[in-house]
């Protein structure tokens, strides 16, 4: 949910709104701000499935340290999506992670 | 870019104070931050800090990051995000990621090359370590469901994002994070259900503790979360009253309806870079944890790497902000681009480190930071 009044930061700024993809989602998010912030403003809250138990995960520092936000995005995986920023018509998935590591 | 005087990594409030003091005196500086803004976590503080007027009091963090953001830009320093400093080697050359992100305009938003990272080694004839603290984990059943996060997590979402982070909350610790992030979270539109706190007494300042109490939010002493309900997302908590031995009392059980549970339970600094360089450590329980061993002038074990902020043990903005200053004056006289009133600034520096280390919620960090600089000393001795 968008905090669209705040008594201390007043009412959200203009701002760009785009679309993008989140597996068969498409959602509005602001141009700019983290993946996170977007998936978790429609309310979306599972990141990814861990390899060995596929446990969900979600976002857990919010600063790029732990990893625990990681999706795929535009078919790159282990992307930690509190530290990078949308843009318009990207495609973001909850990420599987049975998969083998790929490095990019 | 290569050949810094300065590389600064982090670009909070140390990090950045400290790049102002060596833009200053002539150095060429760069200052690092894996993040997406500069500020670290000051831009997500908007509550008004107090304290001392020569330490911002009266000003909001968000304004504060601002201010020394401008600063650094005014004396040249270059500030570059998303850029990620994973190693530090001998002779101190940083190793880095920089990541740039394509726009849609260029085609990119679809394909892979929208994310590109490039490797660039730099070296820099003094380094500074500001990488601050990292919110300290819980374990308990469920831990790891989505929408249990660090507090600083949510007040990132809220404040900085403008997005909530949950609905309803339970907030566990009674610290001034816990306190502050419970009512910022008030502000934003959740509901906070109740604030646990596993010592008999609350931690953070009675300002804040008043400030939640007033909103009705009920702050439980000796309570502790037992455990996170939920298949894919949280959906209850469990909270327990504990023992003098901080055990779960059986039959003190109680469930409440949360889709969030926020994890206040103190900072610790982040040393991995510190590490990495081979900075010797400490433990140091009031500090957060393990901390890297600095003298007066805050260098580290591992010559020319300073270490300030957070990242040389938990404190607060304004004693990162001064360590900052401290520490980028240092390396600056050590490249002999020092000035004539160094001497008498870096004198004014510690008294007001001490003054700020002074009060009687402080005062045993300053026994811990006096610790610190024992070791170092014992460390030159050996050396």
């Amino acid at each position: 949910m968008r905090i669209k009044d705040h008594p201390i930061l007043g009412v959200l700024p203009e701002a760009r709104w785009v679309k993008i993809r989140v597996d068969d989602r498409e959602i509005t998010a602001i141009e700019g701000e983290p993946v996170a912030a977007a998936v978790s403003a429609a309310g979306i809250r599972v990141h990814r499935y861990t390899a060995k138990r596929g446990e969900p995960r979600g976002v857990f520092c919010g600063i790029g340290q732990c990893t625990d936000c990681m999706m795929r995005v535009n078919g790159v995986p282990n992307v930690r999506t509190c530290i990078t920023p949308v843009v318009e018509g990207m495609v973001v998935e909850t990420q599987l992670e049975a998969e083998p590591k790929e490095f990019s | 870019m290569k050949g810094l005087d300065l590389a600064v990594i982090g670009a909070g409030p140390a990090g950045l104070a400290a790049a102002i003091e060596g833009g200053k005196r002539g150095c060429r500086v760069a200052v690092m931050d894996m993040n997406l803004q500069p500020g670290g976590q000051l831009i997500k503080q908007i509550h008004k800090f107090f304290g001392a007027r020569e330490h911002s009091a009266g000003s909001r963090g968000v304004d504060i990051a601002r201010r020394l953001y401008r600063d650094a830009e005014g004396v040249g320093v270059e500030i570059l995000t998303s850029c990620e400093v994973y190693s530090i080697q001998p002779g101190n050359r940083l190793e880095v990621i920089l990541t740039s992100f394509g726009d849609s305009n260029r085609g990119h938003s679809q394909s892979s090359t929208y994310m590109r990272r490039r490797h660039e080694s730099i070296s820099a004839k003094q380094v500074v370590i500001a990488t601050g603290g990292a919110e300290n984990a819980l374990n308990f059943e469920g831990w790891t469901l989505p929408g249990v996060m660090g507090a600083g997590a949510a007040q990132t979402m809220a404040n900085v994002w403008r997005v909530l982070p949950g609905e309803r909350v339970l907030m566990v610790g009674a610290g001034n994070v816990g306190l502050i992030v419970a009512y910022q979270l008030l502000q934003a539109g959740a509901e906070v259900k109740a604030v646990v706190e596993a010592a008999p007494e609350i931690g953070g300042y009675g300002v804040h503790a008043a400030k939640v109490s007033r909103a009705g939010v009920p702050i439980l002493t000796a309570h502790t979360v037992v455990r996170a309900f939920g298949e894919s997302q949280v959906t209850g908590a469990q909270i327990a009253r504990v023992d003098e031995s901080w055990n779960p009392i059986p039959g003190s059980e109680q469930e409440l309806d949360v889709d969030t549970i926020c994890i206040a339970t103190g900072l610790r600094p982040n040393t991995r870079i510190a590490s990495l360089a081979g900075c010797k450590l400490m433990y140091s329980p009031v500090l957060g944890g393990w901390t890297p061993i600095h003298n007066k002038r805050l260098e580290t074990s591992v010559p020319g790497i300073y270490v300030a902020g957070d990242a040389a043990g938990i404190e607060e903005a304004s004693t990162a902000l001064e360590e900052g200053r401290l520490a980028g004056i240092a390396a600056a006289v050590a490249l002999g681009k020092g000035r004539r009133e160094d001497r008498e600034e870096i004198e004014a520096i510690a008294a007001r480190l001490s003054s700020l280390r002074g009060g009687p919620f402080c005062a045993e960090r300053a026994v811990a930071k006096q610790e610190i600089l024992s070791r170092a000393e014992a460390i030159c001795q050996k050396d």
